[in-house]
């Protein structure tokens, strides 16, 4: 090999060093994330030791040390999916502000609108059963044979019937 | 030897409770007037004895006996004596001596009403009435003795105890006490619990009648009218405390919001859900004779969810149910709910067949039909806030497993039964009893929902774009509307027909149907207010940062500037960190100070963050001082929030209690009136003679 191509070679190779050791350092210098980035995965968790309060609001030392935990892992580059499921992972589903849909969970779901369509339809029922037509059908036959202003007339009737 | 006196008065408060229910219900089988009337003044009794011991009590807090756990558990020396006096619904045991100590006046004023044309109701309502004393009361007799001292036994170890649990056991004097916890020191806190309380126990009263009613076979609606005002009074208390605890919240827990769906807050809205379904059914039980049935069901799970509130949040049982079992109130707690509840619903089958309408419904847009979907409406929110609270208890019992069930639950769900009541409390106001139909209706909605979408499409292009929120604002508007155009259109019927001017006519309208012109403005309060939810949750804005002195931190229309920082204690021994940070708007405009601030309490060890707040009626800038790196003249991390619109929720809520202090102020009664009226009349010529 003669004595340029040689020092071409080592040239590359120093490039090629420095070119990762570049990429290395940039990777490195993710800049730190803001409170707001680290408030926004943190609003999302729960305390795992007190009661029913989100982590970015709560003071104790244990959630201050869980923010600072969230900032470095987002400066590692760490996304929002992954913060959580470590969360999860480490404290349990509680760390969550709703249960995740699988097993008994998902009568948090399921159960409230049965129930509440339930009820609609009992009560649907019911009223249909209760309503008889009027007497008189002509009276809610239709809008156009109901009194022009009902109420201001109840209203004066009433008014007369006191004077 | 003042522990003794009070411990003492409380037990003999228990026997007289216990002995008013035997009374009541022996003097009534057994047809015996004198034993219903020696009943009677054993409840009224009740209420003085409990005083006394709740006078011994505060005296005990207010003289820093410390040695008296209770004392030693929620006050300390330095803290002043209004809230050593407060420090008695503090802490749990004083907490359900003040819960019987309202109840028994509650039922003490109840049983003071003349009772002539009501007389088989009176014995029921006073077992009921001091049945819950009594039960409330037993848990003070055995288990959360707000009286027990502590005692060094022999060998030193400290005991709690009523009595020596030795003969050598000495009582041990602490020097100083806890202090109550920092939370409830604030003026909000103060007032807040003895509000629920009020209203919790002020249902029992309509429950107290239900049940009588149920037992007598006295089915048609004396009951209802005797507790018209009870029902509204309760519902204005509890009311009051709700947004009591709110404005709490906002101003102390220091997360920028009014409102988290904690498991506390809803145990106080659940009672509030069904008590104002059951304000407006009763309604149609008054005009039509309808829905006996479902009124009874409405009262009785009113009353049942006042008592499971309390136990939600006395027995620990939220946090965990561990902590439940471990509770020594929790299982009676569960017994009394069950017995109260079970006892009611078989009540209720029993009648069942006298309890049918006396009528039918003409029409499903009538009012009574609007109604009725309304408390479909409510009791869906209920289900959604039962099942969110419950659901942990359950997951914990049946798979061991903790689970959060938070605001984004109960945001997403109760959300469109919110806008659908919205748009019933719209329509409601212009259909009438019997018959309605959408003819009728529309006549004279359209001007209303026409004026409406005219505002929302102005909004849409001055001042969001977000469709939800527009969707609100629409509903909100067609309610305000329709509830003025009402307004409007009987002053104008009134002036027409008796040549009044409009404002006379208006104020004449109220003094003639309080109960629907209160509503009404209890109407418009509550879109006042939804103004402030609907601001709060769809445009809230946030920034946090931390501060060199001198610089600024920018959100919105707003920018603030750290100037200076000061620490100190204060009278009440308080170490008070105390920021500076001038106000400006975004064109440099100087608005003003704010003292963002964080008080630590070292007698209970804990911060409290408390906001630096400028109000306006666009919106709330919300400036804390927080924590997250200690604050110093080089530096504090502030946390700024924008909460737009807000504010109409505090302005709603002062309009609110003027609209329920309306429907509640007292008629006279007619039948007392014309009696009063013949009792005049017939003395007349006896002073002529």
């Amino acid at each position: 090999m003669n004595r340029n191509l040689r020092i071409a070679l080592y040239v590359l190779a120093l490039g090629i060093v420095l070119a990762g050791l570049w990429a290395v350092t940039v990777h490195a210098q993710n800049p730190t994330p803001t409170d707001d980035e680290v408030n926004r995965i943190a609003h999302q968790l729960y305390c795992p030791v007190c009661e029913n309060t989100p982590l970015d609001v709560c003071p104790t030392e244990a959630c201050r040390q869980w923010r600072d935990l969230i900032r470095q892992q987002l400066s590692e580059g760490w996304t929002e999916a992954q913060i959580k499921q470590y969360f999860v992972q480490q404290y349990g589903v509680r760390v969550l502000s709703e249960p995740p849909a699988s097993g008994l969970n998902w009568l948090v779901y399921v159960l409230p609108p049965l129930i509440i369509l339930a009820g609609a339809f009992l009560l649907f029922r019911a009223m249909r059963g209760w309503i008889k037509p009027p007497a008189d059908s002509s009276a809610v036959g239709s809008g156009e044979e109901a009194p022009k202003d009902e109420y201001v007339e109840r209203l004066e009737e009433e008014l007369k019937k006191r004077k | 030897m003042l522990a003794e006196i009070g411990y003492g008065i409380i037990v003999v408060a228990f026997i007289v409770a216990l002995y008013s229910v035997g009374a009541a219900i022996y003097g009534e089988r057994t047809k015996s007037p004198a034993v219903v009337e020696s009943a009677r003044r054993a409840m009224l009794l009740l209420w003085p004895l409990i005083s006394l011991a709740a006078g011994t009590l505060i005296y005990l807090l207010i003289t820093n006996h410390f040695e008296v756990s209770f004392v030693y558990e929620v006050t300390s020396r330095e803290m002043p004596t209004y809230l050593k006096i407060t420090a008695w619904w503090g802490g749990q045991a004083g907490s359900l001596v003040f819960w019987s100590w309202l109840m028994s006046a509650f039922a003490s004023l109840v049983t003071l009403r003349k009772w002539e044309r009501d007389r088989e109701f009176l014995p029921w309502v006073i077992v009921v009435t001091a049945l819950t004393t009594a039960f409330f009361l037993g848990l003070v007799v055995f288990y959360e003795n707000p009286f027990a001292r502590y005692w060094q036994t022999a060998g030193g170890q400290i005991v709690t105890s009523m009595f020596a649990p030795a003969a050598t056991a000495t009582v041990y004097f602490p020097s100083d006490g806890n202090g109550l916890n920092p939370l409830l020191r604030h003026p909000g806190m103060i007032i807040h619990p003895p509000m629920l309380y009020l209203g919790f126990v002020s249902f029992v009263i309509p429950y107290a009648f239900a049940i009588a009613a149920l037992i007598t076979g006295r089915t048609d609606d004396r009951w209802i009218r005797i507790t018209r005002r009870w029902t509204l009074i309760a519902w204005l208390f509890l009311s009051f405390g709700l947004v009591l605890g709110s404005r709490w919240a906002y101003d102390v827990l220091g997360w920028g919001g009014f409102w988290g769906w904690d498991p506390v807050e809803i145990a106080a809205l659940m009672p509030w859900l069904t008590g104002t379904a059951f304000l407006h059914s009763v309604m149609i039980q008054e005009k039509r004779g309808l829905l006996k049935q479902w009124n009874m069901i409405l009262i009785i799970l009113t009353y049942s969810l006042v008592i499971f509130g309390t136990f939600l949040t006395r027995t620990g049982v939220l946090s965990s149910v561990h902590a439940f079992a471990q509770s020594s109130i929790g299982p009676v707690f569960f017994v009394f709910i069950g017995f109260t509840f079970i006892t009611s619903i078989a009540l209720l089958i029993y009648r069942w067949p006298d309890l049918r309408g006396e009528t039918e419904m003409k029409s499903l847009l009538s009012r009574e039909a609007l109604f009725l979907l309304n408390n479909l409406l409510f009791m869906s929110v209920l289900v959604i806030c039962f099942w969110g609270v419950v659901f942990p208890i359950i997951s914990q019992i049946f798979t061991g497993q903790t689970v959060t069930v938070g605001p984004p639950f109960y945001d997403r769900a109760t959300a469109p039964l919110f806008a659908a009541l919205m748009f019933l409390m719209g329509i409601a106001p212009l259909s009438t009893w019997k018959r309605s139909t959408v003819g009728t209706i529309g006549r004279v909605l359209w001007k209303s929902a026409l004026a409406a979408l005219v505002i929302t499409v102005i909004l849409f292009f001055t001042y969001t774009h977000n469709i939800i929120a527009l969707v609100g604002f629409y509903l909100i508007a067609l309610v305000l509307l329709v509830t003025l155009y009402e307004f409007w259109r009987a002053a104008w019927a009134r002036s027409k027909a008796t040549k009044e001017n409009v404002v006379a006519a208006l104020w004449n309208l109220f003094g003639r149907d309080r109960r629907r012109y209160g509503g009404y403005v209890i109407h418009i309060s509550m879109m006042l207010m939804a103004i402030g939810i609907l601001g709060i949750n769809a445009f809230q804005i946030q920034t946090q940062g931390t501060l060199a002195l001198n610089n600024s931190l920018t959100l919105g229309n707003y920018s603030i500037k750290y100037e200076s920082i000061a620490q100190f204690t204060a009278a009440d021994n308080r170490q008070v960190t105390r920021a500076v940070v001038n106000v400006y708007d975004k064109n440099g405009n100087y608005l003003g100070q704010l003292y963002p601030r964080i008080d630590y309490y070292p007698d209970a060890q804990q911060n409290m963050t408390i906001p630096g707040e400028r109000p306006t009626l666009q919106d709330d800038l919300y400036v804390l001082l927080v924590d997250w790196q200690p604050a110093s003249a080089n530096g504090a991390t502030f946390k700024i929030f924008v909460n737009p619109l807000v504010n109409w929720l505090w302005i709603g809520s002062l309009i609110f209690f003027v609209g329920i202090i309306i429907a509640a102020w007292p008629d006279r009664d007619p039948e007392y009136a014309s009696a009063r009226s013949r009792a005049r009349h017939a003395e007349q010529p006896s002073a002529a003679d």
